[in-house]
């Protein structure tokens, strides 16, 4: 905070009124109907509904295709963010080293954030559609029996493919400027006593960058859990049978197709209670074990 | 600073091969794109252009019937643009104020306030979806601009990144402002805003993108086909794409692709600069 602050009664509240009129209005009103849906029963015609405590809670927990959901959520996630930030670092390190061209590759790899998730999703579904997509082709000609409309680790693969494509470039924007901010005179004294960049980006480069990584694991990982429904929605739909559907996205299939408010309300609290467990740790454990 | 032949060698392979990751996809949707529907139907997806750009992109931009609905793609990009730019706007405007007022007053509820905003941050538009639906519903906002942009609003980011930027303004400037006699008001006016312009331009840039980017909200919230964002639009081409018999128009979903792609890029690719130090120093 300031040391030197205004004191006045009214015009602060005036200036956070806009905001916190439309938090209200479009986030809290929501957020608690959410928690309060997720304690109600409806019936089959929902013409009414009952209270029933904890029930949706232990039938979604209890449910086999929650779980495989969550299970598959944490691969995912874990694979996206894994597989995009070590391409991201590696194609920065490089980006950064390189002195013709670097401005060109810098725009060549990073117009990638301004891609919808859903048009990457429909970019990789043309890939791989069986009729013409070369990707599909390719696949198969090598023998692999690639089928990812039948084949649930398929279907995985394409959509980590898409959701990687998609994140690469924000993920090589922060190292790319993560890269530029260590002091040359440190570059230069790691290669007058070291001449194998290999061992020099592993002791100098890669510890000054963890700050960064950390924070774009976080950034991957709910990337990957939030933003990822516009990929999954236009390209596997979640198929085959639920193996390739988020936590996310499952929210919203039995939500709105399904048309379970009490039971989609019950995960969306879940999701509530697990982003928030992520957003304290992120705050109390990995500031203070990565050293600035 | 010393380099290998080979090691310049291998950088710029690296580089040209991490390009051509990103670009392949699109440039294949591009080059399928103006080919006819026969061709790309018994050739497969196009690598060279082929000879029906003006006549694909026409058909889609003009006529209703080519992109299967009442609308056009020219429709279509309009709302986008209104979302994109009402979205930008509204968060830059309403996160300025806010953020003003947790860095810069001293007020009973600023605690309790700001964790209020703060909390936005732990729940995002997807997670309560079905209920935010229901909301505005109940308000009668669907199929309204105004019932797609502000729910959109309500989450905290901007905010966040105008009170880390206050915070880094200097204390002095309020001092001398004040033995200048200037009130709240005033100091907000004529002295934050402009001081903060290239912040500001720089948050308009993602938020732009981002709002552009906006699928699933627009998805529940727009059940007429006149208020489809070209996002949206897309998702319904490729959706009725194997419907009635007919060849499939890949040719011109393509084209779609592309012009939902293309503004959003060239803002960030044209901002680039702006654009990347707002993305990298806000975030800190």
């Amino acid at each position: 905070m300031k040391r030197v602050q205004f004191e006045h009664s009214a015009v602060p509240y005036l200036f956070v009124a806009p905001q916190i009129l439309i938090i209200s209005i479009f986030f809290l009103w929501p957020a608690a109907q959410a928690v309060y849906q997720s304690f109600l029963l409806e019936d089959a015609f929902g013409m009414s509904s009952q209270f029933v405590w904890f029930r949706n809670f232990e039938d979604v927990l209890s449910s086999a295709s929650w779980s495989r959901s969550a299970i598959f959520t944490v691969i995912f996630s874990v694979a996206v963010a894994v597989i995009s930030i070590t391409i991201s670092l590696f194609l920065a390190v490089r980006a950064d080293e390189v002195i013709r061209g670097a401005k060109s590759y810098r725009t060549l790899l990073m117009w990638g954030y301004a891609v919808a998730p859903p048009v990457a999703g429909l970019l990789g579904n043309m890939m791989f559609n069986p009729l013409m997509g070369d990707l599909y082709k390719a696949f198969n000609s090598f023998g692999f029996e690639f089928n990812h409309i039948q084949n649930a680790n398929d279907a995985a693969f394409v959509v980590i493919l898409i959701a990687v494509w998609k994140q690469v470039s924000v993920n090589f924007i922060f190292f790319l400027s993560g890269l530029q901010g260590i002091p040359k005179s440190v570059q230069e004294a790691a290669t007058l006593d070291c001449k194998s960049a290999e061992r020099r980006f592993w002791t100098i480069t890669f510890p000054l960058l963890a700050p960064t990584t950390f924070f774009l694991l976080v950034i991957n990982l709910t990337y990957a859990f939030f933003e990822t429904f516009g990929i999954i929605d236009v390209s596997t739909k979640g198929s085959p049978g639920g193996a390739t559907a988020t936590l996310v996205y499952k929210v919203y299939v039995d939500g709105f197709i399904g048309a379970d408010l009490g039971g989609s309300s019950a995960q969306s609290v879940l999701l509530m209670i697990m982003v928030s467990i992520l957003t304290v740790f992120q705050f109390r454990f990995i500031e203070r074990k990565v050293h600035y | 600073m010393y380099q290998s032949k080979w090691r310049i060698f291998t950088n710029h392979t690296i580089l040209i091969l991490g390009a051509l990751f990103m670009i392949m996809p699109v440039w294949i949707a591009f080059a399928s794109s103006t080919h006819t529907r026969e061709f790309i139907f018994q050739n497969g997806l196009q690598f060279w252009p082929g000879g029906h750009m003006i006549e694909n992109y026409g058909a889609i931009l003009f006529d209703p019937a080519a992109t299967k609905g009442r609308v056009t793609a020219l429709e279509m990009l309009f709302n986008s643009m209104v979302l994109g730019l009402g979205f930008a706007i509204g968060k830059v405007i309403i996160s300025m104020m806010a953020a003003y007022a947790i860095v810069y007053f001293r007020f009973k509820l600023a605690v309790p306030l700001f964790w209020v905003i703060f909390s936005t941050l732990l729940l995002p538009l997807e997670v309560r979806i079905v209920p935010s639906y229901e909301v505005v519903a109940n308000l009668g906002l669907l199929n309204s601009y105004t019932g797609l942009i502000l729910p959109l609003i309500a989450s905290a980011t901007g905010t966040f990144f105008f009170r880390q930027f206050y915070r880094s303004v200097p204390d002095e400037l309020l001092e001398a402002a004040r033995l200048d006699g200037a009130g709240p008001v005033r100091f907000f006016i004529d002295i934050l805003v402009p001081l903060s312009v290239t912040m500001i331009a720089a948050i308009f840039i993602i938020m732009f993108v981002v709002g552009w980017n906006q699928y699933l909200w627009p998805l529940l919230m727009t059940t007429d086909d006149q208020l489809y964002t070209i996002v949206i639009g897309i998702k319904q081409v490729y959706n009725s794409l194997y419907e009635g018999g007919q060849i499939p128009q890949f040719p011109k979903a393509f084209a779609l692709t592309i012009m939902a792609t293309i503004p959003p890029v060239l803002v960030v690719v044209i901002f680039q600069r702006m654009f990347i130090k707002g993305l990298v120093e806000t975030e800190k």
